[in-house]
């Protein structure tokens, strides 16, 4: 093969099982520093930023379980996210439903889209692929900026976050954040389960090598398919509770910049490790954050990092930090 | 007069015009990036950006410099092309032998920071350019009144791809290109210098888009977003129309302008999904696209 695929660690790369066991320590110790690290960051930092953060983590490891780990590259991933703000949005502001149940809807929306686009997508591949579900997050978004359900221009505002079981008020921010800590690390629990369970090693196996897993007598585009639908569903998971941290759904959700957004967090921190997408989602929240007041110079400063990354930083931060550490991330 | 459906002909065939206009955009711009696709196997996904900036160079050589729309339709391209080649040549080449996934990554970055300039400096409101005099007026056709500029629009662009599909698919250059896209280390070896090749196709691919841009600048305003949301689109008529084909391109591109055109009138609810439910249709049926080859 002369063209080097995305920069990840072989699929089958711990063989004896002291050194798997040696890994799964080392990622239960990164899980313990990230559920430390929640814990204490609101006293130090704005809950609801804190809280941004840990919604784009969460679309950023779902987007990557896909790209890093199935090798399938999709650039309508802010159609899961934006799809299923606007579920949440709508369950929790028309319908009135508790916080859970918002949530829960929102993940069945985006499953749903998932599983449509996914259908139909799937039928291609790599660069096609891309375009493919690039496409279909645009038509969503001329969904989202006509259909009366959402608002149109000014999307679902004031969206109330109601009580958890109809009994716990939500609406205080410093409430709220231990659900929001409570989701994503179900969340990335739940990814790295699908990572390191059997199916996961034949999702990379079909990212190595495709033909060698159809005539193995694997059912390729089942497992592709259930990917989607899989990063799909969280990623509705994160922009569902998006919605209900920010009140807010609206078009830049559904956008193709999110979908770039997200591509570019998984690239900052290493495409195809499993940690990446979550330093790259906290360097680019908080670049957005500082840039904020300078307007458009935000487009010009992500589209040159997009730029140093893709030519001289292609392994990512956690991809290099896992090469010093000789372990994977 | 005749009515059609309950229609009035005056607003189905200005639909219809409309549409074989946005069909003229789409088809120039997805030929290019068909022509881009054939030989570097990159998707230009900076296309928009590029087509934006053709537009907005053709402005300010107006209001900076006082060079009219005819000689901005040459020199316009000529500048954005230049700068295109100049993208290739130091950005694009080195991700040559990587996944292509990268290139997309690249030019994605290139349109941040090119829409991202131009919105610093010209904002995101539209600057008007005014239609050259020689093709202001309209015809009375009899059926509709048809504007001078919008016929010239689809003239154009039916010239343009006609002289790209001529040149790539009838001459010897285009031979050249076509060996280059099937297997280039033969071509190498032949004594052809493949990496000039490469460039040069990257420049003329750009250089179509600029040229469309040029062309738009008169009927949509010139604004540092007009290419966001046309370059998804155009992404769309290339998979219809089928990855790296070029008839594929432009009978595509002017196909689904006109369908965009009369959903419009027909049923304008869809009329901005129509194009991608088409090619759910098309992934559905042939997922290879209407004229493109098997995957």
């Amino acid at each position: 093969m002369k063209k080097q695929n995305i920069p990840t660690t072989p699929a089958q790369s711990d063989h004896n099982a002291s050194g798997r066991s040696r890994t799964a320590r080392h990622h239960m110790i990164v899980f313990g520093l990230i559920a430390a690290i929640i814990v204490i960051a609101p006293q130090f930092l704005y809950p609801v930023f804190v809280m941004k953060l840990l919604c784009f983590a969460l679309f950023a490891m779902a987007f990557n379980l896909m790209l890093g780990f199935g090798g399938l590259f999709s650039f309508g991933h802010a159609a899961f996210f934006g799809g299923a703000a606007y579920a949440a949005g709508h369950a929790a502001k028309i319908w009135g439903w508790p916080p859970e149940l918002a949530i829960a809807f929102a993940v069945l929306v985006a499953a749903v889209m998932g599983a449509a686009f996914g259908f139909l997508a799937i039928r291609s591949r790599g660069i096609y692929f891309a375009m493919v579900t690039l496409a279909f997050a645009q038509m969503m978004y001329f969904f989202a900026l006509q259909s009366p359900i959402t608002g149109g221009e000014d999307g679902l505002q004031s969206i109330p976050r109601n009580s958890l079981f109809g009994l716990i008020d939500m609406s205080s921010d410093k409430v709220f954040y231990w659900m929001v800590a409570l989701i994503f690390m179900a969340g990335i629990l739940f990814i790295y389960r699908v990572i390191h369970s059997p199916f996961g090693e034949v999702l990379k196996g079909i990212r190595e090598n495709e033909q060698r897993m159809i005539s193995l007598g694997y059912q390729v585009q089942r497992y592709k398919l259930v990917t989607f639908i899989i990063s799909a569903a969280l990623s509705g998971l994160a922009g569902g509770t998006k919605a209900l941290v920010f009140h807010l759904a609206s078009l830049v959700d559904t956008h193709w910049t999110m979908s770039g957004e997200v591509v570019l967090m998984s690239l900052i921190g290493g495409m195809g490790t499993i940690f990446g997408p979550i330093v790259g989602a906290g360097i680019v929240v908080a670049m957005q954050n500082y840039l904020a007041n300078l307007g458009s110079l935000v487009l010009i400063v992500q589209g040159l990092v997009f730029i140093v990354c893709v030519l001289v930083f292609r392994e990512g931060i956690v991809g290099v930090l896992a090469k010093w550490l000789k372990t994977r991330l | 007069m005749f009515e059609l459906l309950g229609i009035p002909p005056q607003a189905l065939f200005g639909q219809v015009l409309l549409g074989l206009i946005n069909g003229s955009f789409y088809a120039v711009l997805s030929l290019g990036l068909a022509v881009i696709f054939g030989l570097l196997n990159i998707v230009n996904f900076a296309h928009g950006a590029l087509y934006m900036m053709g537009a907005f160079v053709s402005w300010m050589l107006l209001t900076y410099v006082g060079i009219s729309f005819w000689v901005a339709l040459v020199v316009s391209p000529v500048i954005v092309g230049g700068i295109g080649m100049v993208i290739e040549r130091t950005m694009l080449r080195p991700l040559h032998d990587l996944d292509h996934l990268y290139s997309l990554l690249l030019t994605f970055g290139t349109t941040l920071v090119i829409s991202g300039l131009f919105q610093n400096f010209y904002g995101v409101s539209g600057k008007p350019y005014p239609i050259p005099a020689a093709l202001t007026g309209v015809v009375n056709l009899g059926f509709m009144f048809l504007p001078i500029y919008r016929a010239f629009i689809i003239l154009m662009a039916v010239i343009v791809c006609f002289s790209t599909w001529f040149l790539i698919e009838r001459t010897r250059l285009g031979s050249y290109l076509r060996a280059a896209t099937e297997n280039p280390e033969m071509v190498g070896a032949f004594g052809i210098n493949v990496p000039l090749l490469v460039t040069l196709t990257y420049g003329f691919g750009v250089a179509l888009a600029a040229f469309a841009g040029v062309l738009a600048a008169p009927v949509y305003s010139v604004n540092p977003v007009m290419g966001n949301d046309i370059i998804i689109v155009v992404f769309a008529v290339i998979v219809v129309g089928g990855m790296g084909s070029i008839m594929g391109a432009i009978l595509g591109g002017f196909g689904l302008g006109l369908v965009e055109g009369l959903t419009k009138v027909f049923y304008p609810e869809a009329s901005t999904t129509i194009i991608f439910i088409i090619m759910a249709l098309v992934l559905l049926l042939k997922p290879s696209g209407i004229f493109g080859r098997e995957i």
